[in-house]
């Protein structure tokens, strides 16, 4: 088996994983070695599905002892296998770097033998990396479940981000379909990260040449619409590992049938695109917006309007909180208003140091005015020639894909207004869903 | 407040020449209509006068500029004269007649249309020159890495010090197409000089093995069920695609390709200890 044979297999193997961001750490090239790091992260090409590459993401090995049911490596499918030897990788990695074709390298495997060993040979490659062509640039490793807790120290001061995968929302789901793992199992090394990652900052206040421990902290990702868990559920997952475990990242990943099973959605349904998207936008606002998930969905609504992206289906169920004036308004209120995101709140509040904004003004800083219009005041006035009727607010809220889908979902104009009547909107996410999952529901 | 004549600076296309068109406009109490370079203002109608460029007089501009805006304020100017802004000198002169005026605040000013077309400029500089830390490709030729930039903008000083960080053990040049302009660089020293047309040799066995390597992963990352080229399209801008390995399939081997004894000559010569960039001493 030559290069290109392992290359193939291996990138084919890892392509499901998510994460593929090279930020978070700021970092240069070391005397005589090679590799710097930008804390913003910068992605060197996008796939054919419009996905980053940004690190040479690829898998040790896809010779696995586990048996999840959701996963293309499972010890039961039959597929090709192969493993890279820990100097190949980082042959292939240095090569790959020197033409800047690449951040770096998110290096996760399969469980070849046990996790130990596994996690070995993963370590062996990023000592080559890191002490032998003294490679500074960035590293993303998997670590392992399972894994001795030495063995995740050593791997967690070679790597700059490390990550645990969640896999599915919930111990039932993994009880069902990944029969090797337990919740258990995979947030003890997510505990344990974190606790290094601390233990490590309070070092460094006293010690500044000490070794730094996952520079770039922590992410996981989650597989959505393999299992029956809401919007509501996973949102407030996400929301808990931000706040408990202090991630980084939370990373979903539509399901993409891999096998024929009964505890899976059929091989041909389509992956659930744009419950992912809505739920990177709920993601978004968690982490840059100060919204809590609670505020967003709640036990009687469940999952995302599928019109509406969840700010401005906020922002339409809570108007006694608008409108907004932008000369006064604080940076948090701001962020609320449809329309104006954290660059264009900045410059808002940037602008009015010196002058007064009116609404030609706001356009020029950014604002979507479209959305923000019914929204704002510009020193108690509102924006010229607007109709502040449910419908055409809702209309202007609309992006262009999912206003097509409206019109063909309601046709008669009465009808229309039942966007601001969650229950009888939102049924039909879950009607997806269901068909997706005929056996779980 | 003098008014606008109707008049054309004509400056030597230097920062500092136009830091003088600055001074003549408050010496002489006249805003200009436009500034151009000597080629481009033969053709018009309106009278045109030439600024010479003095070394003295741009630098009293100069000191000036942080003393009264602030040091930000400078630093965003020096950026702005690097934008393929249509009129840039005369916007930027217009910037700092507003900052000589309202000081500091100028830089807050985010609603005003003068300061507002310039933060637009510098912010599709700054985003071009990010991109292509990302998506310039090198190839290794003679163990020197070699790559090629066709930019909107003159992006080569915003790239000088993220290239020099990464590869300090290296020899590079980066050549930009577009102003006919090179980075070069070898251990610890680096230079913005002007190249003409560079031909490159043709790549051996190595330089082959991983770009073909590169394109077969590229190709097997993508997730067929995900497909979404306007995606892709939108975070990857077709302009940039030429240079790019992973999607330059056929051509390289058909191509012929000599390396001409100045770019020999270039890439083994010492850098001249006056191109050096401040940053790299």
């Amino acid at each position: 088996m030559d290069v290109f044979d392992k290359l193939k297999i291996l990138t084919d193997a890892a392509k499901y994983d998510v994460a593929c961001t090279s930020s978070g750490v700021n970092k240069k090239a070391s005397a005589g070695g090679i590799g710097n790091a930008a804390a913003c992260g910068i992605c060197h090409s996008f796939s054919a599905d419009g996905r980053c590459i940004s690190l040479l993401k690829v898998l040790m090995t896809n010779v696995c002892a586990y048996d999840c049911q959701y996963c293309v490596n499972r010890l039961s499918n039959d597929t090709p296998r192969a493993f890279f030897t820990p100097r190949e990788l980082a042959e292939l990695t240095m090569n790959f770097y020197r033409r800047n074709y690449i951040e770096g390298l998110f290096l996760s495997s399969g469980v070849l033998k046990n996790p130990d060993y596994t996690c070995e040979q993963m370590i062996e490659a990023l000592r080559i990396l890191r002490e032998e062509y003294r490679f500074s640039g960035y590293i993303h490793a998997k670590a392992i479940p399972g894994a001795d807790s030495l063995l995740l120290a050593r791997l967690g001061m070679l790597a700059d981000r490390m990550s645990v995968n969640i896999e599915l929302p919930s111990q039932n789901s993994l009880q069902l379909l990944a029969p090797d793992k337990s919740k258990h199992s995979i947030l003890t090394p997510m505990g344990y990260i974190q606790n290094r990652i601390q233990e490590n900052s309070r070092d460094l206040v006293k010690y500044r040449h000490t070794p730094k421990f996952v520079p770039a902290g922590q992410s996981t990702q989650m597989i959505i619409g393999a299992t029956p868990e809401s919007d509501y559920q996973i949102l407030n997952l996400t929301e808990g590992l931000y706040q408990k475990y202090k991630l980084k990242r939370v990373f979903f990943s539509a399901y993409i049938p891999v096998a024929e099973n009964s505890l899976l959605p059929t091989i041909d349904s389509k992956p659930p695109l744009w419950r992912e998207h809505r739920l990177y936008q709920a993601d978004w606002l968690l982490r840059f917006y100060g919204f809590a998930a609670n505020e967003l969905l709640d036990q009687q609504h469940q999952s995302f309007n599928p019109y509406l992206d969840p700010k401005c289906n906020w922002a339409l169920n809570h108007m006694d909180f608008f409108p907004v004036d932008v000369n006064r308004a604080p940076y948090r209120d701001l962020l609320r208003v449809p329309g104006i995101g954290v660059t264009s709140a900045k410059r808002i509040l940037t602008a009015r140091r010196t002058t007064t904004l009116y609404f030609n003004g706001l356009k020029s800083l950014g604002v979507v005015l479209k959305r923000a219009q019914y929204f704002v005041t510009c020193s108690g006035k509102t924006a010229p020639d607007i109709k502040l009727t449910p419908n055409t607010m809702v209309r202007s809220l609309l992006s262009d894909k999912t206003r097509e889908l409206y019109h063909l979902g309601f046709s008669s104009p009465t009808e229309q207004l039942s966007l601001f009547e969650q229950p009888s909107l939102l049924s039909s996410p879950q009607e997806d869903l269901r068909k997706c999952l005929p056996n779980l529901s | 407040m003098p008014t606008q004549s109707e008049l054309i600076y004509c400056y030597d296309g230097s920062f500092d020449g136009l830091l003088c068109c600055v001074f003549e406009s408050y010496e002489n109490k006249e805003i200009p209509i436009d500034i151009l370079l000597p080629e481009a203002s033969h053709a018009m109608l309106f009278a045109t006068k030439s600024i010479p460029t003095d070394a003295q007089k741009a630098k009293r501009v100069l000191d000036s500029i942080p003393k009264k805006m602030g040091a930000a304020a400078l630093n965003f100017v020096q950026h702005a004269f690097l934008t393929c802004l249509l009129q840039k000198e005369l916007y930027i002169l217009l910037f700092l007649r507003l900052g000589f005026r309202h000081g500091q605040s100028v830089m807050n000013m985010l609603t005003d249309d003068i300061v507002s077309t310039l933060f637009k400029a510098v912010k599709h500089l700054e985003q071009e020159s990010h991109l292509l830390k990302g998506f310039l490709r090198f190839s290794i030729i003679n163990k020197v890495l070699v790559g090629e930039i066709e930019p909107k903008n003159y992006v080569l000083p915003l790239l000088v010090q993220h290239f020099c960080e990464r590869y300090p053990e290296e020899r590079f040049l980066i050549h930009d197409k577009t102003h006919g302009m090179g980075l070069v660089y070898q251990p610890y020293q680096s230079a913005v000089i002007p190249i003409g047309a560079l031909e490159l040799p043709e790549v051996d066995e190595e330089e082959q093995h991983f770009r073909e390597l590169w394109q077969l992963f590229y190709d097997t990352i993508a997730i067929q069920g995900r497909y979404n080229p306007e995606c892709r399209m939108s975070h990857m801008p077709k302009r940039y695609w030429a240079y790019m390995t992973e999607f330059a399939r056929t051509t390289q081997k058909n191509i012929t390709r000599k390396l001409s004894s100045s770019s020999v000559n270039l890439l083994s010569t010492p850098v001249p200890e006056k191109l050096r960039s401040p940053n790299q001493t």
